[in-house]
């Protein structure tokens, strides 16, 4: 297998990611606390506390999307799909109106079909359905995950996107102390402030 | 094939990896490459220098160094392109298809079949311009407002296909980018100096928060959703360039499904070419598996099957509809001056893919890949006969001609082919060729062992 030792030249452009991450701004108190876990049902225990406790304000991160904390987040549905929609509509109108417009524009008959010929702008239609639809929904996901994210985020520590589980924790002094008490309790192999 | 060849190695018979192993060993697969991978890249630049050469000698000399001959004026490049379009399918039925079915095993071969796709369909999309005498005047078929106030006819099938092509290689490309995201961010926390800057770029700022997964899941979801019938409709569409014509062994209604079969099985077999190399250098043995493999196989042999049974038809159909132009020219595709195209593609297409109803042969790494090679070449014969034998020998005997490539067509046929090796033996060395978090979400998580009790 790929070990560490055979990772041929170059290996320098590839790094162990840092065992932890920068510790927040490094000035005042701390805006939040993290808890790294390794162990994904720790991880669900721990966000089933803080909603428990009554916490709004926090946020998972994770290598994976797991349905256990789709399942104990329960957000509501994703907003995407009506902006998918209307991207799909928004193309079948487009690709037919353009068919029909520009035959118009510039009568072309051929084999005696009428200027305006369903069935062919069906295919123009539908093609267009498929690209409005796809990049309109691509772009509502970019628009709701607030992505491109160009800042630092909070808490982020790389092994998030490895194999660890991160619930990062915002708010006061006192529910930062709780927040603290609670992800240990339920399995953090470790717990800091940011 | 023995059982003996089966690739037991070490590495394949270890526990299913872990979250760490799988970043860890598809990151390693980015690692600068050696001296092997810029050798096979040499080979690769040389064959598309001679296909630019190629080309530059057809512009120069005009599109009488081919081997057109009246009617035939649709040889190799048309060929080709339908070759091309038709490799292509796979990606996005591994990709897009066996997601919404939920077929877990498309997650080790699916990156590598993306990648696949959208490099043949840039591969497809040059053959329309390599077809032209003027390749300068290719924007023609696109609708664009013009002083001349002409628009295309959007009654040809031709500006379909503009249409189609067009849509299918930007959401392919969509569909490998998006899907590249969360990988692309894995890469970039473990990178450092410039390609650290590279991956923070195309991914976004991805950090795997659980507000970027619930709308990243659905957005994906609604994609698979938007190829899947793309994916059908595009060799379709392909298909009815033919179709729609009133040229003998063309005008069918069996085409469309006809040719979306034979699209995925070619893009199959492409799949299979691609994937034992790269296992094969990668070491990816404990990711990409036999049982891939084999399912990969199993999607052939079904797929040929469907192009088998669509040979009968055409043939039985040429016969039962007593159209005597129907007759002669399936007569004279099984039997006349194009016999030896016809049973190749017979050959690599219906009947040696029947091997694979043999599990031994499904899991037999060496024995698919050189099935995969047949497929391969079967499928290109089999748009050559469909082309080339049809427009030989339509309606009037005086028109019946003969059409045989030349050179110039032959360099840009291997031109294309290391202009599609190019891309790929580039995005193989940037981005992961196995996609990192499919692959883990098809892993068990990390549990602590009470949570099984």
């Amino acid at each position: 297998m790929n070990a560490p030792d055979a990772r041929g030249p170059g290996k320098e452009a590839f790094v162990a990611p840092p065992a932890r991450s920068a510790p927040g701004t490094g000035a005042g108190a701390p805006a939040g606390v993290v808890g790294v876990f390794g162990r994904l049902d720790a991880a669900v225990a721990a966000i089933a506390s803080l909603k428990a406790k009554g916490y709004a304000n926090y946020r998972v991160y994770s290598p994976v999307p797991r349905p256990e904390l789709a399942d104990v987040l329960a957000k509501k549905e994703s907003p995407v799909r009506l902006f998918t929609l209307f991207g799909a509509l928004c193309g079948t109108a487009f690709g037919f109106f353009y068919a029909i417009a520009t035959s118009l524009d510039w009568p072309l008959i051929t084999g005696a079909k009428p200027i305006i010929s369903w069935p062919p702008f069906i295919v123009i239609g539908f093609e267009t359905t498929i690209l409005i639809g796809s990049l309109v929904t691509v772009g509502a996901m970019f628009l709701f995950a607030g992505l491109p994210k160009l800042g630092r985020a909070p808490g982020y520590d790389p092994r998030f996107s490895d194999d660890k589980f991160g619930v990062v924790a915002f708010g006061g002094p006192a529910q930062l102390a709780e927040a603290r008490e609670l992800f240990t309790t339920a399995g953090a192999e470790e717990v800091k402030d940011v | 094939m023995a059982t003996a060849a089966l690739p037991v190695t070490p590495a394949a018979a270890e526990a299913p990896p872990t979250y760490a192993d799988t970043t860890r060993d598809v990151i390693a697969t980015l690692h600068p490459p050696g001296r092997k991978y810029f050798i096979g890249m040499g080979f690769v630049l040389a064959g598309l220098a001679f296909g630019a050469f190629s080309w530059a000698w057809q512009l120069r000399y005009g599109l009488g160094v081919t081997g057109y001959q009246p009617p035939i004026f649709w040889g190799s490049y048309i060929t080709t392109f339908v070759f091309w379009v038709g490799i292509a399918h796979s990606g996005t039925l591994i990709s897009a298809i066996l997601l919404l079915f939920r077929a877990g095993w498309r997650t080790a071969v699916y990156r590598a079949a993306e990648m696949m796709t959208v490099f043949a369909v840039m591969t497809a999309g040059l053959f329309p311009v390599l077809h032209l005498g003027r390749a300068w005047y290719a924007y023609w078929v696109f609708p664009y407002p013009n002083f001349r106030g002409l628009w295309s006819n959007f009654r040809s099938p031709l500006v379909w296909d503009v249409f189609a092509i067009s849509t299918y290689l930007t959401v392919s490309a969509t569909f490998l980018l998006m899907g590249l995201i969360p990988d692309v961010a894995a890469v970039r926390d473990q990178a450092a100096g410039w390609r650290k800057k590279l991956y923070t770029l195309v991914s976004f700022g991805w950090r795997g928060s659980d507000n970027e997964w619930r709308h990243f899941g659905r957005m994906y979801l609604y994609l698979a959703g938007f190829a899947t019938p793309l994916v059908l409709s595009v060799h379709s569409v392909v298909s009815w360039d033919f179709a729609m014509a009133i040229v003998p062994g063309w005008h069918a209604t069996i085409f469309a499904p006809y040719f979306v079969a034979g699209a995925i099985f070619s893009g199959c077999g492409m799949v299979i070419t691609i994937l034992v190399p790269l296992r094969k250098a990668f070491h990816l043995e404990r990711y990409i598996r036999v049982s891939h493999f084999e399912s990969l196989a199993k999607v052939c042999l079904l797929t040929a099957s469907i192009v088998a049974y669509a040979y009968a038809v055409e043939f039985f159909m040429a016969w039962y509809s007593g159209n005597p132009f129907e007759r002669a020219s399936f007569y004279n595709r099984a039997f006349g001056q194009y016999w030896w195209a016809t049973w190749i593609m017979l050959t690599c297409n219906a009947f040696i893919p029947q091997l694979l109803w043999f599990k031994k042969v499904r899991t037999s790494i060496p024995t698919l890949f050189v099935i995969s090679i047949f497929v391969n070449i079967g499928m290109w014969f089999e748009r050559f006969v469909i082309i080339v034998t049809g427009l030989s020998h339509e309606y009037e005997p005086w028109q019946w001609s003969y059409y045989l490539p030349r050179w110039p067509e032959l360099g840009i046929l291997i031109g294309s082919f290391c202009w599609f090796s190019m891309w790929f033996l580039l995005a193989i060395k940037f981005f992961p060729s196995v996609a990192i978090a499919e692959f883990k979400e098809a892993l068990p998580p990390p549990v602590t062992p009470r949570a099984h009790r």
